[in-house]
């Protein structure tokens, strides 16, 4: 019993990681329709900056909000720089072109801080102080991630350009017409996606260690949430986060071991876009011929 | 036809002008090639994205290597193994698939490319996969006391595959089978309406698209003597969208210059930094989308028709 509520508690802890990716891949779902496969490096780029902040004696909370700010910015740049040219290109033209973005990151991150494994300070003590169930890097995870959750309710609800850029997402046309400047929302987007992203890399960083191929499995992970959530639903995403953090680390515990734990992310993935592609509370989408 | 003889006369003196070293990475150029096509016939002529062959191409070098290692089963036939074995996983894959359009099918592969390296190391697997160290081959000799090393023999097998695949697949698709892929992939409703099962021909594409993946995989293997559950990570899968991409979508002759550019470029670029490659890659990538869609082989092509154009022009001139 005891065993079964720590794995339940260490699957909320990385289901909170994976809830934060999650909601980055909706973010950009929602405001153009593309399912970003270079959010996974985008983070780990962004962990770097981290290490590198902190490395060069920065505390570690500042240097945490200064790499978020970065992110921000690195996401904003990358939309008007690269994907801004293929917004309007065909599927395949966009799926290349988010590919080589993941691949430019991670060669580029490989160059300048090499392929060698770094640790990654977390901020929490290290004994716990929540009890014996959960470390207190895990239990921060899941703070600092409804924190974040919480800021981002509360910026898309109550702000007026919160407000803006749901109106850019859901109905650019008329969003134009009234006038939104929807081509910088769509960055803004990007820009929100990238500096959640990067929390969640310096979330997961202490955990998994420091590599420029640490996000491989987040990401898929990540994938397989915002698929069980809806891929069009922020809340669902989150719920899918924490839903697939527990299921991995139960099934990995009891059922079929730790080597197969990934393939878990890939069954979900298949399965939900079989059996439901709108997944628990996405919109079902139906087009017309 | 020509070209494709001098073409083929220029393959078949190469291993006498270069290297063992050089000869065996030709070799490896030809396994890509296979592979390429492949994937070409899926993404470029059927439109169905996949980020996912590099597990078909290490289904197919774990058939082999299996085949080889525990049965003693001889190299050459492990080929027509791995082409079966690959046929009926990507025909598998492609059912569920079906349902799956673009973005979708492009996500559900990259996860099954993810999680593949996973799976071949797990260890109740072991006994036939090896785990995690892999499987190491032996390279075969030339049979019928033939006057040629390892290298060039093997060199002169993979050429003869290649040839075969290719002409399989320009009769394939220039076929009723080619021309229901490229009228699903253009406009899957009025192909469906002309009486084209789609369900059907999407999944044997993908059938097909696995089979030569997976002979380039076993061929690889084969090559390489050696398979571990490492070299096949995802960027074996980006390696052959590169190749596709860059060769040029669509077209056949595209896949043996994507062969070469991802056989060759990376050797040039090792020389900078261990990352140069996959950069330059990335770059490539980016610009060939931005500048020139069609990949090297569109450019060749429209290369030739202005030339022959201008000749032409010319020759009315006077």
């Amino acid at each position: 019993m005891q065993e079964l509520l720590h794995q339940v508690l260490a699957g909320l802890a990385t289901g909170g990681i994976y809830a934060s990716l999650a909601l980055a891949l909706v973010m950009i779902y929602q405001a153009t329709h593309l399912v970003n496969f270079a959010q996974g490096e985008m983070a780990m780029f962004a962990t770097y900056l981290a290490w590198s902040l902190i490395n060069a004696g920065m505390p570690y909370w500042p240097a945490f909000l200064l790499t978020v700010v970065l992110a921000f910015v690195l996401g904003v740049v990358i939309e008007r720089v690269i994907i801004r040219p293929v917004e309007n290109a065909p599927v395949l033209a966009v799926v290349v072109v988010f590919i080589a973005l993941l691949v430019i990151l991670n060669s580029v991150t490989g160059w300048i801080y090499s392929y060698t494994i770094k640790s990654f300070p977390s901020p929490f003590p290290a004994e716990p102080i929540f009890g014996q169930y959960v470390t207190s890097h895990q239990g921060g995870a899941i703070g600092v991630t409804l924190v974040v959750l919480l800021l981002l309710f509360l910026f898309f609800r109550y702000t007026p350009l919160g407000l803006a850029m749901r109106a850019a997402a859901q109905n650019p046309d008329s969003a134009r017409l009234v006038g939104i400047r929807v081509g910088w929302m769509l960055a803004l987007g990007w820009g929100l996606a990238a500096a959640v992203g990067g929390v969640a890399g310096m979330m997961v960083a202490p955990i998994v260690f420091l590599d420029p191929n640490m996000m491989g499995g987040v990401l898929l992970y990540a994938f397989a949430a915002a698929l069980v959530g809806g891929i069009d639903n922020p809340a669902g995403a989150v719920f899918g986060g924490f839903l697939v953090g527990v299921l991995e680390n139960l099934l990995g515990a009891f059922v079929i071991g730790n080597e197969l734990k990934l393939a878990v992310a890939l069954v979900l993935i298949i399965g939900v876009l079989v059996v439901k592609p709108s997944g628990f509370f996405g919109k079902v989408l139906v087009t017309r011929v | 036809m020509i070209v494709v003889a001098l073409v083929l006369l220029a393959a078949c003196m190469l291993p006498f002008v270069v290297s063992n070293y050089r000869t065996f990475q030709f070799t490896l150029a030809l396994v890509y090639a296979i592979a390429l096509l492949g994937l070409n016939m899926l993404t470029g002529y059927n439109g169905q994205i996949s980020l996912g062959h590099g597990a078909f191409y290490a289904i197919g070098a774990y058939t082999a290597a299996i085949l080889m290692d525990q049965y003693g089963v001889p190299y050459w036939a492990t080929i027509p193994a791995a082409a079966v074995v690959c046929l009926i996983a990507g025909f598998l894959f492609g059912l569920p698939a079906l349902r799956l359009e673009g973005l979708y099918l492009a996500l559900a592969t990259f996860a099954l490319a993810v999680s593949l390296p996973a799976l071949l190391k797990y260890h109740h697997l072991e006994q036939w996969t090896g785990g995690v160290q892999g499987i190491v081959l032996l390279k075969p000799d030339a049979p019928f006391g033939l006057p040629l090393n390892p290298d060039q023999w093997l060199y002169f097998f993979t050429l003869a595959i290649t040839v075969l695949m290719f002409v399989l697949a320009w009769n394939i698709l220039r076929g009723r089978m080619g021309h229901a892929m490229v009228a699903i992939r253009d406009q899957h409703i009025a192909a469906e309406a002309m009486g084209i099962h789609t369900a059907m021909v999407k999944s044997m594409t993908f059938g097909i698209s696995a089979m030569y993946t997976g002979i380039a995989g076993a061929l690889g293997a084969i090559a390489i003597q050696f398979v571990a559950p490492d070299s096949f990570n995802i960027f074996v899968s980006i390696m052959l969208l590169v190749g596709v991409v860059i060769g040029g979508l669509a077209s056949i002759s595209g896949a043996i210059y994507g062969a070469l550019f991802i056989q060759f470029v990376p050797n040039i670029a090792d020389a900078i930094s261990k990352a140069a490659p996959w950069a330059i890659f990335g770059i490539f990538l980016l610009g060939f989308v931005y500048v020139m869609p069609m990949g090297i082989a569109g450019a060749v092509r429209m290369a030739v028709a202005r030339l022959t154009r201008k000749a032409q022009n010319q020759a009315a001139k006077p």
